[in-house]
């Protein structure tokens, strides 16, 4: 496969994303990588329901979480999930601009979902004076939220960066398994929040 | 990996339509995590036994996860053997961290 | 294209750089060897400290608090700078090799995981000049490791996170390049048993090193941004961090061991003329062996109090942890027997490793029998017991592959007679030094105390273990001398100077840069052998000669990896000034930077054109 191939927008395999080798490695890299990241949040998870109850005092789960903006965030993400499947459905059918406009969504949601969550930080902070330091709870939630919100930020930075770099030349088989990979990023933040919203608020509230 | 080029126009029509085919699925698998969601959420607000709810919760985001990764994620397709093995192991390495975490620090 | 100056001479500033800027899975063993290496023997240095510090009772040759620094400095770098990125030298120099592929999936990536382990090992050496390195011991346990003052843990904390990003890498690295890469022929059980070892630890990292990077996180924010993890007065529990760094430590272990045992089933096949026996049982005991390695971490704290129950649970499945191993064991012993044996440096080391290992393996069925382990814990029978594991299975397995795959690397075969003399010199000073701690761990020795009293039947022990550890000391510097030797001989060897079986000796020594001019096709296990027997005298190629495609080099790696050294120094000083913070800033700013630049810029990679390598053919 000689260069002018790899930028040829014609002739596109039907799963771009893997017609390469390099595709190939990054398509079967990302998801190792997606392997150890499920470790990664299960140290989490664990750490966080050891100390859930360790409130040192201070505010508990009960007293501080509010189920209606955690539905309007899961609703938020879950949505750009969607969205970044039919992203993935116009980049195999070739379609570019239809993909950007859906993963313009995407990030949208994901803005949405970030807005809520700092929103949330916020008020915990002042209206209950809920830090990281008051208590090992608080440094189990702040961390365990705070990572997944820091793969939110980085997703939707990736994704921005991939849309801004490819938006006059298109699709090839270059940037086809890049965009991928960045979706299948977005579908395990949401995997996580899954967890997040079920372990974290809804039993927190039980 | 002259296959796998869709050198005719019917072949590529023939893959579209079953893309769209399948894309339809998604839209139903995303609205029974709508739906699934939405029961976690009002089970918890109708404020029925723990004991009863808890397990249901967890089963239900299961389910919700496994939508993601077999459909959302395409491991439901073929190509995905090893990395459904990789994700899997990772998967039973954060089982044992998760249960050691809740079980075996205060006793 | 010009690519063919490979042999030319190049200056040092050229040479340099392309060091720095390297792709090539080669160079990268090299960078990986000359990096271990050199934190090798400062680990040696600082064991030699430790033992001159015990070679009397109540010595003052360091004082208490240095000694603490110097027994977690020891630790660290061995486990972490020392023995990890050697066991990467030689996947790096021979995975590749062996599946028979040009490169690894992801060059770049490589380049990355070395670059952050070499600035990770520097940071956690910077304490040492900041007014003390870490000394709460290599594992770090809080809250003595929480409440540690002067920022040593801090640098231990940071260093260890971004050499473990670059381990991290570098294992899924590897595992993409098995399952991707491997030649036309080259199916999963036919693979050189070094290259499933390679693959079963690459997965055991993937797996093991996310909870050491959470617990270094959950450490980092204790320590510098005042969360209470581990901390009891706020509700903390600092028995989680000992079970997140176990969850990693205890595969780590077999992330060493697994490399060390392939190592060894490659030299003892190779020199005994046979093909491995029990090829398949091997395969099978690799894969169990990294299976129950995430079973067991718990067995490192059957004191702590977890109960009877959890206890035996982890006990039971730690001793069956002996089967594979000693279906290993006896694999090995089987391989050997009616073999064509060949004594050389190499298989000296493979025959020192089974008796040693398999003593190590006996005292770990003794440490993990729970009941019996509250006497041995924190003894010097468990430092004993470990040495034999580690320094008997992992650092013999090291130094056997220096001598088995220096020709390989470099094109010239180390003199066989000083490496004897270092064998006898290390494989001696090692039982001298290790073996008598069992007696004084089970006379009651506790690890880790800086003096002991006379009188108390402890005195020729620890006089014997110095008299050894210097001798250890003594074998090194042979094999120093014998590496300055042989490089300023620099006599030429062939491609396949042990008539040896796996694919890597098909190519010249040391390979070029693309590896395999065309790709070879494999037909068997052993598939150089399998040619070599049919009559051939190297491998039938499985492709016409076409061009090949090789990645770019690349700084970037360097400087990402700088940028979060930077960082790192931010993260550790703003708990004292928060003007600090922009050094974090930077420093982020400079990774993240070159990120974007990775991600933006296109990187094609160019193409050697088949011209060329006919023409190189002819010359």
């Amino acid at each position: 496969m000689s260069e002018h191939d790899v930028l040829n927008p014609k002739h596109m395999p039907h799963d771009p994303e893997k017609a390469t080798l390099e595709g190939k490695n990054k398509f079967m890299g990302f998801w190792f990588f997606l392997g150890g990241e499920t470790v990664l949040f299960a140290s989490l998870f664990g750490t966080y329901l050891a100390l859930k109850d360790s409130t040192n005092g201070g505010s508990s789960s009960e007293e501080l979480f509010g189920l209606e903006l955690v539905f309007i965030m899961t609703m938020l993400l879950l949505t750009s999930s969607l969205t970044s499947v039919y992203a993935m459905y116009h980049m195999k059918n070739h379609d570019f601009k239809k993909m950007q406009i859906w993963l313009g969504i995407t990030v949208a949601l994901g803005l949405g979902f970030l807005g809520c969550e700092i929103y949330e930080f916020y008020h915990y902070i002042h209206g209950y004076e809920f830090t990281m330091r008051s208590s090992a709870f608080g440094s189990a939630f702040y961390t365990l939220v705070g990572f997944h919100g820091g793969h939110v930020v980085f997703g939707l930075l990736w994704i921005i960066a991939l849309m801004i770099r490819n938006a006059k030349r298109g699709l090839n088989l270059y940037n086809a398994p890049k965009f991928y990979i960045a979706s299948l990023y977005w579908h395990f933040i949401d995997v996580v929040w899954v967890f997040i919203f079920t372990v974290v608020y809804l039993m927190g509230v039980l | 990996m002259a296959d796998k080029v869709s050198g005719t126009t019917d072949q590529f029509d023939f893959e579209k339509q079953k893309r769209k085919d399948e894309m339809k699925q998604q839209v139903i698998t995303f609205s029974l995590m709508i739906i699934f969601t939405i029961v976690a959420f009002s089970m918890v607000e109708a404020e029925l036994d723990k004991l009863f709810v808890i397990p249901v919760l967890l089963v239900l985001a299961a389910i919700q996860v496994g939508f993601q990764i077999y459909y959302f994620m395409h491991m439901s397709h073929k190509g995905h053997e090893i990395p459904a093995l990789m994700f899997y192991g990772g998967v039973f390495a954060a089982f044992l961290t998760i249960l050691a975490l809740v079980v075996l620090v205060w006793w | 294209m010009s690519t063919m100056v490979a042999t030319n001479k190049k200056g040092f500033g050229a040479t340099l750089w392309d060091y720095l800027t390297t792709v090539d899975h080669k160079k990268i063993a090299i960078l990986y060897l000359v990096a271990g290496g050199f934190f090798f023997i400062l680990g040696g240095l600082e064991a030699l400290a430790i033992r001159w510090q015990l070679v009397q009772p109540m010595n003052d040759f360091v004082s208490a608090g240095f000694y603490n620094e110097l027994i977690t400095m020891h630790g660290t770098t061995m486990i972490f700078l020392a023995a990890m990125p050697l066991i990467f030298a030689f996947m790096n120099a021979v995975v590749p090799l062996q599946i028979g592929a040009r490169d690894v999936a992801f060059p770049f990536l490589n380049s990355l995981g070395f670059w952050l382990f070499l600035f990770g090992g520097i940071m956690l050496n910077v304490g040492w000049f900041t007014g003390g390195a870490a000394d709460a011991g290599w594992t770090a346990y809080a809250p003595l490791s929480t409440t540690s003052l002067g920022e040593g843990v801090d640098y231990y904390v940071l260093g260890l996170q971004i050499s473990g990003a670059g381990t991290l890498i570098g294992g899924i690295n590897f595992l993409v390049t098995i399952v991707n890469m491997r030649a036309p022929g080259m199916t999963y059980m036919r693979m050189p048993l070094f290259t499933w070892t390679a693959f079963v630890a690459s997965a055991l990292i993937l797996f093991a090193f996310p909870a050491l990077t959470v617990g270094l996180f959950l450490m980092m924010f204790d320590r510098l941004f005042g969360a209470g993890f581990f901390d009891p007065a706020m509700g903390g529990n600092s028995v989680i961090w000992q079970h997140l760094f176990w969850i990693f430590g205890h595969p780590e272990v077999y992330i060493l061991a697994l490399p060390a045992f392939g190592i060894f089933s490659e030299i003892i096949s190779t020199f005994s003329k046979k093909r491995l026996f029990g090829y398949t049982a091997m395969v099978f005991a690799t894969v169990l062996i990294g299976f129950l390695g995430f079973m067991v971490w718990a067995h490192h704290m059957f004191t702590v109090g977890m109960g009877p129950a959890a206890n035996s649970i982890f006990a039971v499945a730690t001793m069956a942890i002996a089967v594979p191993t000693g279906i290993k064991i006896f694999n090995w012993l089987f391989t050997l027997w009616g073999g064509n044996i060949q004594i050389n440096t190499p298989m000296l080391w493979a025959l020192g490793f089974i008796p040693t290992f398999t003593l190590g393996g006996m005292t770990g069925v003794m440490v993990a029998a729970a009941s019996a382990d509250f006497q041995y814990h924190d003894t010097y029978f468990v430092v004993a017991h470990f040495h034999y594991v580690i320094v008997g299975g992992v650092v013999f397995a090291l130094l056997a592959g220096t001598h088995y795959w220096w020709p390989k690397m470099f094109g010239t075969i180390l003199d066989d007679k000083l490496g004897k003399i270092t064998f006898w010199l290390f494989f001696i000073g090692f039982h001298l030094t290790f073996f008598i701690q069992h007696f004084l761990g089970l006379m009651g020795m506790p690890r880790r105390y800086w003096v002991y009293l006379e009188g108390q039947g402890l005195d020729l022990g620890n006089l014997i273990s110095t008299i050894g550890a210097f001798l250890m000391g003594i074998g090194t510097i042979v094999l120093l001398i014998n590496i300055i030797k042989t490089s300023v001989k620099n006599e030429k060897v062939s491609g396949d100077p042990w008539d040896a079986r796996t694919l890597e000796w098909a190519i010249p020594s040391p390979p070029p840069f693309y590896n395999f001019k065309q790709l070879p096709l494999v037909r068997g296990l052993d598939p150089l052998w399998v040619e070599k027997t049919e009559g051939r005298k190297g491998m039938t190629p499985a492709e016409p000669l076409t061009d090949i495609h090789m990645p770019n080099n690349s700084f970037l790696p360097f400087v990402m990896s700088l940028g979060l050294f930077i960082a790192g120094f931010g993260f550790i000083y703003q708990k004292y000034d928060l003007s600090w913070l922009i050094v974090l800033f930077i420093g982020m700013g400079i990774t993240l930077g070159c990120m974007l630049i990775r991600s933006v810029k296109d990187d094609l990679g160019y193409h050697i054109h088949k011209e060329d390598l006919k023409k190189e053919a002819e010359e």
